[in-house]
């Protein structure tokens, strides 16, 4: 039995946890992205988080950990600076992304030897998650869920309409960076897993179709949590067998099946 | 459009028996001497207004004249750098639960997965608060908020499913929702076709008149404002304003800058007194 096989194996049973915690992040997390039109943003936080792993590495301590704490201040920065105003968001995220990852690159290429680990961070290595990353994706992932519980109510006004939400006493500012840090967190565990370059699709994707198909809020979050999953264990397992790289077949595996949404929805 | 049925509603409107009330109260909205600067340019100088219960007052003007400006000073999203505002006797921050704000054009994703009553249930957020839930009450009040405005039948439907004119009623709904003593509301009708207008006109005759809501209705339309409100004020960055519903001339050319051609359309109401 194949399954029986793939589970046998401790990076395997760590990567499909990791895989599956990631999906709940992404269904969660996604959805917002999505229907506050920060896709961009995200995108940015991804490639600038990418400064923060080369300075853990450089430095030697754990990548991931400066990963996050990039992401965060990247978030921060980007939601602070177009606040602004003077420079406008896009040009903001330009300035970000491009200096996070031109740091990174520079502060890898010092450190020497990681040319492997370079790639992994590009295009994402699951089989390289270990123990305590699954527990710390588990825990990011709680405490995530646990936040779009309290404040289930006022992200969706956040979403639907800020300017309203903050005539009528709304905290939009704060709310918004909260909302930024909480993608930033989701971003640096996709990069694990699907890679800084792929991260924006594991993220859109399983929003975008569940979107189309279900209406409500909670089930379309419910709906891409699902999709999630089955792209990255369906991605995981062919992986496995066809001996090819896990984080393009997990995204090649969602975007087929955002293709065929497309079609059928026509 | 119908004459006779404007000017009944327009007369009942300004005959509403909540006003005494509110007399006791102390007025509704109270600015006196309001200054505000963006940057070293003054947008709003000098302006002075009283409000009662029951009032419904048009605010009309130019573009960049300060409009959207002083309702948001009347919100508390804009400090004053000078001059005392009081809505409800309260700062303005204070009172925002007793206030219901339509925004001037509600930019939103039309296929946003939302139903009409959940966008109503958000007016209540002044209410309850941040990380409480809405409960029965809120929803009952959701509830009645899309009876008072017709639209308790589409409750259930996605609000980008629904006309322009529809979905400003939702808007309207949630605006009433945290039961307002006060409906500050800024150009609700562009995007509104104008047989709508007239529909929506009559709705907030029947919100000021039945429920006793004093109205800050911000409008281009000077046609319409001077056929349903009970007051008419115009805004320059300074305030033209006698607690009546007539302005002269004069003042609304002071106010626009340039000679403004009033046109009545054969309303039964004029904005211009003749004067001598």
């Amino acid at each position: 039995m194949i399954e029986l096989d793939f589970l046998q194996y401790d990076f395997m049973r760590n990567a499909l946890a990791a895989g599956l915690a990631a999906s709940v992040l992404c269904g969660i997390i996604g959805i917002y992205v999505i229907l506050n039109k920060i896709v961009f943003i995200s995108d940015g936080i991804a490639h600038a988080a990418f400064g923060g792993i080369g300075l853990g590495y450089f430095l030697g301590y754990d990548p991931l950990a400066f990963g996050i704490a990039s992401a965060i201040l990247t978030a921060l920065g980007i939601g602070i600076v177009s606040s602004k105003a003077r420079v406008s968001e896009d040009t903001a995220i330009g300035v970000f992304m491009a200096t996070g990852m031109a740091l990174g690159v520079m502060l890898l290429t010092l450190s020497q030897g990681y040319a492997r680990d370079l790639y992994g961070y590009l295009f994402g290595n699951i089989l390289a998650v270990t123990g305590s990353d699954v527990l710390l994706i588990c825990g990011l992932t709680l405490i995530i869920m646990a936040t779009v519980f309290l404040l289930y109510k006022e992200f969706l006004l956040l979403s639907f309409d800020p300017v309203y939400g903050e005539a009528i006493g709304l905290p939009v500012k704060g709310l918004r960076l909260l909302l930024l840090g909480m993608v930033a967190f989701s971003v640096v565990i996709l990069i694990k897993i699907v890679g800084i370059i792929m991260v924006i699709a594991l993220l859109t994707i399983p929003g975008a179709i569940s979107r189309r198909h279900l209406s409500g809020l909670p089930s379309i979050m419910a709906g891409s949590v699902l999709l999630g999953a089955v792209f990255v264990t369906a991605g995981l397992l062919l992986s496995y067998m066809l001996d090819v790289p896990s984080g393009a077949t997990i995204i090649l595996t969602a975007a087929l099946a955002f293709f065929i949404s497309t079609l059928i929805s026509r | 459009m119908n004459k006779s049925n404007m000017k009944s509603c327009n007369t009942e409107c300004r005959n509403t028996a909540c006003g005494n009330d509110g007399r006791a109260e102390g007025p509704i909205i109270s600015i006196k001497g309001l200054r505000v600067c963006q940057g070293e340019h003054a947008v709003l100088e000098d302006i002075n207004l009283d409000l009662e219960a029951g009032d419904f007052l048009g605010l009309i003007g130019p573009n960049g004249g300060g409009k959207s400006t002083l309702l948001k000073v009347m919100l508390g999203l804009i400090k004053p750098d000078r001059g005392d505002v009081k809505i409800f006797g309260l700062p303005p921050s204070a009172a925002r639960s007793r206030m219901g704000y339509l925004p001037q054009k509600t930019v939103f994703d039309h296929s946003f997965p939302v139903k009409a009553q959940d966008v109503v249930l958000m007016g209540r957020y002044s209410r309850t608060g941040i990380f409480h839930r809405y409960d029965r009450a809120d929803r009952d009040a959701a509830r009645r908020a899309l009876e008072a405005v017709g639209m308790a039948d589409r409750a259930d439907r996605e609000i980008g499913a629904l006309s322009g004119g529809e979905q400003q009623r939702v808007f309207v709904a949630r605006s009433l929702v945290s039961d307002p003593r006060l409906l500050l509301l800024d150009e609700p009708t562009s995007g509104v076709d104008s047989a709508q207008q007239k529909e929506f006109y009559d709705l907030l005759c029947h919100l000021n008149r039945d429920l006793c809501i004093a109205i800050v209705l911000v409008s281009h339309d000077v046609t319409a404002i001077s056929t349903y409100v009970s007051k008419i004020a115009c805004l320059n960055q300074r305030l033209y304003y006698h607690g009546s519903r007539e302005l002269s001339s004069d003042e609304i050319e002071k106010a626009y800058g340039c000679p403004v051609e009033m046109i009545a359309h054969g309303t039964p109401h004029r904005v211009l007194r003749m004067h001598d």
